[in-house]
């Protein structure tokens, strides 16, 4: 039976150390592109300018690159540390991606970035602009397989149970790469760190402007970030993940969960724009509808319905049951390995295993469970919903409001009008926001996910590491510690590169040793 | 040829082998770096020496610290429950690991960007823990598996560690863990005299003419211990079952002081490897009082090589040896992935390794030659 406070501790700790991670990877993504663009247009076109671009973002890329590698060290090793018990269960198959965004994505990165920097002098400036585009494409390599492992969470394709080895493993590699689920995620994870890399782009390319200050450098990274910024916020938007949350009992729940919708509603279903959920009722408050929409969104139809909560519960019930079956058939085949019949039953209900394994909540031996406890499993399998539909609506509504900013900003630049005061105010403004849409989007992805940390086969509760509880107040201590004082540093420093600008490439190293410039205000 | 390639027994010793290359490949190449933070504060004195050594490692440390983080990932692929376990038991101590290589990207990228001193010198005692803390831990848990550690499976194969961040500091793990720490600054001097210039390959080049003494010493002794049964060992005396499921409650092992000399008493061949982790660092001494850069810097490679390799042949076929019930013990039978998995990852590896190597190895042509102070200054603010 696992310990509520150790399994809720090591979700904390994963949910920090993933976040912050992910506060510096969206940028990384986005802007090592921009980057690769600019340098392009520089060797097309061989104007200096468009150099001096690609080496000022480079910079601020440095600075948000270095946090991103140093975090996502603890990433690689934090199932092993905290969550033993999945990384056994899982392994087989989650272990893959992780392994091969090694081989494939981050070496690739991680040993061209070096040159990037270091190669101004020593390549032709051809030889240099693959040099960036290989560091580009080894940063979205990996944004690829990290999402083939999470889609893999959420739909877990290509994979079956091992009852000698007690754990999943896979039977079809090929259906794990191209999970639509894990597909979807990627299109809509990179292209919303293209919209972070463009907003802040954006943002600070209006600060110069509106102070009037490197404004050849902040116009043409104006245009770029707001051309970029439409093509991306597009792509969010039209090819958002919504298309995987019909697959999957899990995935649909989730769905239903940010919708608020407790119950099946004859098609279309309607949108609920507005309300208050709440989890006990089991209904929404003051809920603002609109009919028809939802079902049209959800199903890209008029007449098919959505599944609402109550009859995804009474779903899962009937799973819980057959997975009591397979439980009892596993229990069997560890007495006796060689226990053909059980291995048959085993075989056929082996699907449902994990929904069994929710009831070990209530007790240690699920064949015990009574009607309640059944019942009460099969509530636990709803996450909790106020907190999706509050977080997917804020999360849309930053995206929308980038597409705007976006659309504005292309508009006028098109026109080769002058961007007005206004608009570079409000790209300025905007800078928080995708950062907020992204972190809001990854709490809606992973704890709509809940309460499975692989759906439907493995809950969460069971997936942790024997681990004493001071060991984790200790990590998480010095987790928060640590990162806390990194990112103040970060910030810092990347407010000091913005305030000093370009020349910021250029003379960093020719200052006197005391004079400490780059705490001092821009003139 | 390729069924014989493709078939469970054999991919569980090719992926035994490249857990051995991937563990040598970190200590290979991100070693010297880890190295070069060790030594920072004692090879190079005035801020200029110190920009010297930081940047011979500054382009290529990133790629070679992909090593490790690849190393991890395949440990996950490959053997998840030497993941499982190793990485939940040595909680704490992989704790300060990772604290340490957290302090290193940001050191090397934000050291440079303020001229002032406190702030210089703050990062580059982050780059010494960088470098000392891993290079020692990794020693310990080298020290510590080569004992066994307590730890048990349930019947439903959940794992359950029973030791301490105490227990695993116990004085023979430490005393592998100073192996450790001896063959990496050996390693990083290596690196520091074939690279850079002036006073700072000069320091390096006394340093290191020590310290592979010391490392040939230190791992000699390592071999006497183990030879009088010191460090324990383990043997399996049930019959191995070399394509059998991954489960390893089926099979039983029992402790023999002996076990760990095993391996070289049935392949008398297997002792030219221990006898080259002893030769090639006397060798490496040699080198550095010769001036022989490249050859000394290959030597101490061939060092790093040999006495990792050491440590597996001595272990084969056992991975992580359990301490309270040494049936539990995890060995390349019964820990690996499924044949699947395995094949599918193999072939991975045989894609994107040669590349891997290719572009590493043109990165490294591109950066050849030597980091000296007026070469620093002169890269502008393009150097760390």
């Amino acid at each position: 039976m696992a310990d509520v406070l150790l399994v809720d501790l090591s979700r904390l700790q994963f949910a920090l150390t993933a976040l912050y991670h992910f506060l510096f990877v969206p940028l990384t993504l986005g802007l090592s592109i921009l980057i690769a663009m600019m340098e392009t247009v520089y060797v097309m076109t061989r104007r200096t300018i468009w150099r001096d671009m690609t080496k000022f973002w480079g910079v601020l890329f440095g600075i948000n690159f270095a946090l991103g590698v140093a975090t996502g060290i603890t990433m690689e090793f934090q199932f092993g540390m905290n969550w033993a018990y999945y990384s056994h269960y899982v392994g087989d198959v989650f272990g893959a991606p992780l392994a091969i965004e090694g081989l494939m994505a981050f070496f690739l990165e991680a040993t061209f970035v070096g040159l990037f920097f270091f190669g101004w002098d020593r390549l032709s400036p051809r030889a240099h602009m693959i040099v960036t585009w290989l560091m580009a494409l080894g940063t979205n390599f990996s944004a690829l397989w990290i999402l083939i492992a999470n889609g893999w969470m959420q739909n877990p394709v290509g994979s079956a149970f091992n009852a000698d080895t007690m754990r999943m493993e896979v039977t079809d590699f090929m259906a794990v790469i191209f999970n639509p689920v894990a597909q979807a995620k990627f299109v809509h994870t990179v292209s919303a760190g293209y919209v972070c890399a463009a907003t802040f782009v954006l943002g600070v390319s209006a600060w110069y402007l509106l102070r009037g200050r490197h404004v050849q450098l902040a116009k043409r990274s104006f245009v770029i970030a707001s051309a970029f910024g439409v093509a991306s916020a597009l792509s969010v938007i039209v090819l958002g993940d919504e298309s995987g949350y019909a697959l999957t009992d899990n995935q649909k729940m989730k769905l239903a969960a940010i919708e608020a919708m407790w119950e099946t509603e004859p098609a279309p279903a309607a949108f609920t724009a507005f309300g208050i959920p709440s989890q006990s009722d089991r209904e929404t408050h003051f809920a603002i509808r609109i009919p028809w929409v939802m079902g049209i969104i959800g199903t890209r139809s008029i007449d098919r319905p959505i599944p609402g909560i109550d009859e995804l519960v009474a779903h899962a019930e009937a799973r819980i049951r057959n997975g009591i079956v397979a439980y009892d058939a596993l229990e069997k085949i560890k007495a006796d390995r060689n226990d053909t019949a059980a291995r048959a039953v085993f075989d056929a209900s082996s699907k449902d295993l994990g929904y069994a394994l929710l009831l070990k909540r209530y007790l240690p031996d699920p064949r015990q469970a009574n009607e309640q406890q059944i019942k009460d499993a099969a509530w636990s399998t709803v996450p909790y919903v106020p907190l999706l539909f509050f977080g997917f609506r804020l999360m849309v509504a930053c995206g929308f409001a980038l597409l705007a900013l976006f659309a504005v900003s292309l508009w006028h630049t098109t026109r080769e009008t002058e961007a007005p005061r206004w608009l570079l105010r409000a790209a300025l403004i905007a800078m928080p926001l995708p950062w907020i849409a992204i972190e809001v989007g990854w709490f809606v992805a992973e704890f709509g996910r809940q309460p499975w940390i692989i759906d439907g086969v493995l809950p969460t509760f069971l997936a942790t590491s024997e681990l004493g509880v001071s060991d984790l107040l200790l990590t998480i201590a010095g987790f928060t510690l640590v990162y806390g004082v990194l990112a103040v540093i970060e910030v810092r420093l990347m407010l000091a590169a913005i305030r000093k600008g370009p020349e910021v490439a250029k003379v960093i190293d020719d200052l006197a040793p005391n004079a400490d410039p780059a705490m001092q205000p821009a003139k | 040829m390729i069924e014989f390639l493709l078939n469970y027994e054999t991919l569980r010793v090719i992926w035994w082998i490249l857990l051995g290359v991937l563990l040598i490949g970190f200590a290979a190449t991100d070693g010297f770096d880890m190295g070069v933070g060790t030594l920072l504060p004692f090879v190079a004195k005035t801020d200029a020496e110190r920009r010297v050594a930081i940047n011979t490692i500054g382009p290529v440390w990133e790629g070679n610290q992909v090593w490790f983080i690849l190393g991890g990932g395949a440990i996950f692929a490959a053997w998840p429950a030497l993941y499982a376990i190793s990485f939940s038991g040595f909680y704490l101590a992989m704790f300060l690991v990772l604290l340490a290589l957290i302090m290193r990207p940001v050191a090397f990228k934000y050291r440079s960007k303020r001229p002032d001193h406190a702030w210089r010198t703050r990062w580059d005692w982050a780059l010494f823990v960088g470098g000392a803390v891993p290079a020692l831990i990794f020693g310990v848990a080298i020290g510590n598996t080569l004992q066994g550690v307590p730890f048990h499976f349930t019947p439903d194969l959940r794992p359950i560690y029973e030791g301490s961040l105490f227990g695993l500091l116990n004085p023979l793990a430490l005393y592998c863990g100073l192996v450790s720490l001896a063959m990496m600054v050996t390693h990083g001097a290596a690196w520091l005299t074939f690279k850079a210039e002036g006073m700072v390959a000069k320091r390096a080049r006394a340093v290191g003419a020590r310290s592979a003494i010391v490392t040939a010493v230190l791992f000699a002794g390592g071999g006497v211990l183990v030879w009088l049964g010191l460090f324990g060992g383990y043997r399996v005396t049930s019959p191995i079952v070399w394509d059998g499921p991954s489960n390893p409650l089926i099979k039983t092992v029992v402790a023999d002081g002996g076990a760990w000399l095993a391996n070289f008493h049935a392949h008398p061949m297997l002792w030219i490897v221990p006898a080259l982790g002893v030769a090639a660092p006397l060798l490496a001494a040699a080198g550095f009082r010769a001036r022989l850069e490249g050859w000394t810097f290959i030597a101490s490679n061939l060092g790093v090589v040999t006495i990792i390799a050491t440590v597996g042949l001595a272990m084969f076929p056992i991975l992580l040896p359990s301490s309270s019930n040494p049936g539990h013990s995890l060995a390349v039978f019964d820990a690996s992935s499924s044949r699947g998995t395995l094949r599918n990852m193999l072939i991975a590896t045989v894609i994107f390794m040669p590349l891997i190597l290719a572009y590493t190895a043109w990165v490294y042509r591109v950066l050849w030659g030597k980091v000296g102070e007026k070469s620093v200054e002169k890269a502008g603010s393009s150097a760390y």
